[in-house]
């Protein structure tokens, strides 16, 4: 189900038939997505749907079985040699945060940018601070990882990817991990990130975050795309059964 | 009679009661049996009255030390023989020992690096070879290992000293061990840094030096450590090549006068107080790099 009704020029991202296996289990089936410049897409579904899978074959942190990926116009496939470039342009934010545990929260942020884009230290550090600044902790800067709260973490890895200047970000189930009172600040600092225009991709079950935000919802289910709509039509004219089923799980409370 | 307990230093001793511990026969043998046991019992008796476990440890340690010194005296060992050679012994032997281990350790440690991130890598080439490597090392004897090199780089037409061929026997082996342990090291660090690292941009070896590295060390040190220990032990398998060592020493310095137990007692000791030494610095480390590992 491609979606005709997008800018055909000025996708940023371009899935087309895409298949992905596990050994003999097949994880997607038949994905066609194209995600515009500045859109904000909300993918939720029961687990195991492959939503996940399906962020992480955007940046071929899984590499997918047959279709085609198209990221800013580069191709994704099994020969290319720098698939770290079009990694450093499409920034992601994983559910157990993934930062290094032996680097200062600075030189978390500072890394990608000084190793990978080779920029200068203090160009570096400036650019840093200023994220973490958009962030709100500028003043957790010199601490080590483990010293900060769940929700912290989460904000300092949001502005370690935004630190590389991304064109997309994806989201993996970014408040999963966390506990319920910190959910809302790292949910505040991605609104405010969809606020500027940042092209977003979010794997979430904040179905609140998906109505304020989102341009569109998509709903997987068995590794399938089932449905997607805009954020009021989908929760409140829901077409499929299992949509249905799906969303008075979920809403219940 | 296998075993008169009559005829030991604890029968000399009860003489004054049994009389000549010779021709005390069955009265003596049980009179001193029955203070050997009497000893013992009560011996257990103080020191479970002791307060602390500590103080019992002490305890426990210092009389096994004295029945220890009492067993080495019984040899009727000439001390001024030892006397004559300690020094030579620390200042040749324990001094070669040290430096044969250091170098090599510091080359397997080099070695073993690059086999783990060998064994790790998805190129068939590297992790052929490293496997090969760790399998053929750990496979064979390490004093198989000397002799081959020693005798084995002659026929490929250059002449090595015993010294370096000690040195790289001894690398190449614990190299292979070591290998297996920086391997393990470097796979218990999350799959999710590997992912932060990757979705960064980062290629294999800016992640494997700047973010995995880096975490293993700290877990990959106190183990060194005791490898280290370990080789200090069998490094003296390269006397057997020539090499100047405490073991060589051990085994040559008393030939001429037939003083062998001297020596070999004498760098038994000099062992056991190396590696005590080394054990209490090992166990700093470890304290140390647990600390870290809290941060």
């Amino acid at each position: 189900m491609a979606d005709k009704d997008q800018n055909p020029a000025s996708p940023i991202i371009s899935i087309r038939g895409m298949n992905k296996f596990f050994g003999e289990f097949q994880a997607l089936t038949d994905i066609d997505l194209d995600v515009a410049i500045g859109e904000r897409i909300v993918i939720c579904g029961p687990s195991g749907s492959g939503k996940s899978t399906l962020i992480r074959c955007i940046n071929r942190l899984e590499a997918h079985n047959s279709g085609s990926i198209h990221v800013d116009g580069v191709e994704l496939h099994q020969h290319m040699r720098d698939i770290d470039i079009v990694r450093s342009q499409v920034g992601m934010v994983f559910q157990n945060f993934n930062l290094f545990p032996h680097m200062t929260v600075l030189e978390n942020c500072t890394a990608g940018p000084m190793w990978v884009r080779k920029v200068p230290a203090s160009e570096a550090h400036e650019l840093a601070m200023k994220y973490l600044n958009r962030v709100n902790i500028p003043e957790q800067a010199n601490k080590f990882p483990t010293q900060l709260s769940g929700g912290q973490q989460q904000r300092v890895a949001i502005a370690r990817a935004l630190c590389m200047n991304p064109k997309v970000m994806l989201f993996d189930e970014p408040t999963s991990a966390l506990d319920p009172e910190m959910v809302a600040e790292v949910l505040d600092t991605m609104i405010d990130l969809a606020e500027s225009g940042m092209t977003m991709i979010c794997v979430t079950h904040e179905m609140g975050f998906a109505k304020q935000v989102a341009d569109r919802v998509i709903f997987m289910d068995e590794g399938k795309i089932v449905e997607t709509n805009e954020p009021i039509a989908f929760f409140e004219n829901p077409q499929s059964e299992r949509t249905k089923k799906f969303l008075a799980q979920v809403l219940v409370h | 009679m296998i075993i008169d307990p009559s005829q030991s230093a604890v029968g000399q001793f009860l003489a004054p009661v049994i009389g000549d511990p010779a021709e005390s026969g069955f009265y003596g043998r049980f009179v001193t049996s029955f203070t050997l046991a009497l000893l013992f019992v009560l011996n257990l008796v103080v020191i479970s009255l002791l307060p602390a476990f500590r103080y019992q440890v002490i305890v426990v340690w210092i009389e096994l030390v004295l029945l220890f010194l009492t067993f080495f005296y019984s040899f009727d060992l000439s001390f001024a023989f030892i006397r004559s050679k300690i020094g030579f012994m620390i200042t040749q032997g324990i001094f070669t020992t040290l430096y044969v281990s250091a170098i090599s350790i510091a080359i397997a440690f080099v070695i073993a690096i690059m086999g783990a991130v060998a064994k790790l890598s998805s190129n068939g080439f590297a992790f052929a070879i490293a496997s090969f490597y760790t399998s053929f090392f750990r496979g064979l004897p390490l004093l198989m290992q000397v002799y081959l090199i020693y005798l084995g780089f002659p026929q490929l037409g250059f002449v090595i000293d015993a010294v370096p061929a000690g040195i790289i026997a001894l690398s190449l082996c614990y190299g292979a061990y070591m290998t297996e342990i920086f391997r393990a090291g470097i796979e218990s660090i999350d799959e999710g840094q590997w992912e932060g690292s990757r979705a960064l941009g980062f290629k294999f070896g800016l992640t494997m030096r700047k973010i995995i590295l880096p975490q293993s060390i700290p877990l990959i040190i106190p183990p060194t450590g005791n490898q280290f220990i370990a080789m200090l032990k069998d490094s003296s398998l390269v006397s057997v090549i020539g090499v100047w060592e405490l073991m060589f020493l051990a085994r040559t310095l008393g030939n001429k006068t037939f003083n062998h137990m001297e020596m070999l007692i004498t760098a038994a000791l000099l062992y056991w107080m190396m590696t005590m030494v080394l054990e209490l610095i090992q166990s700093r480390i470890e304290r140390k790099y647990r600390k870290k590992q809290k941060r």
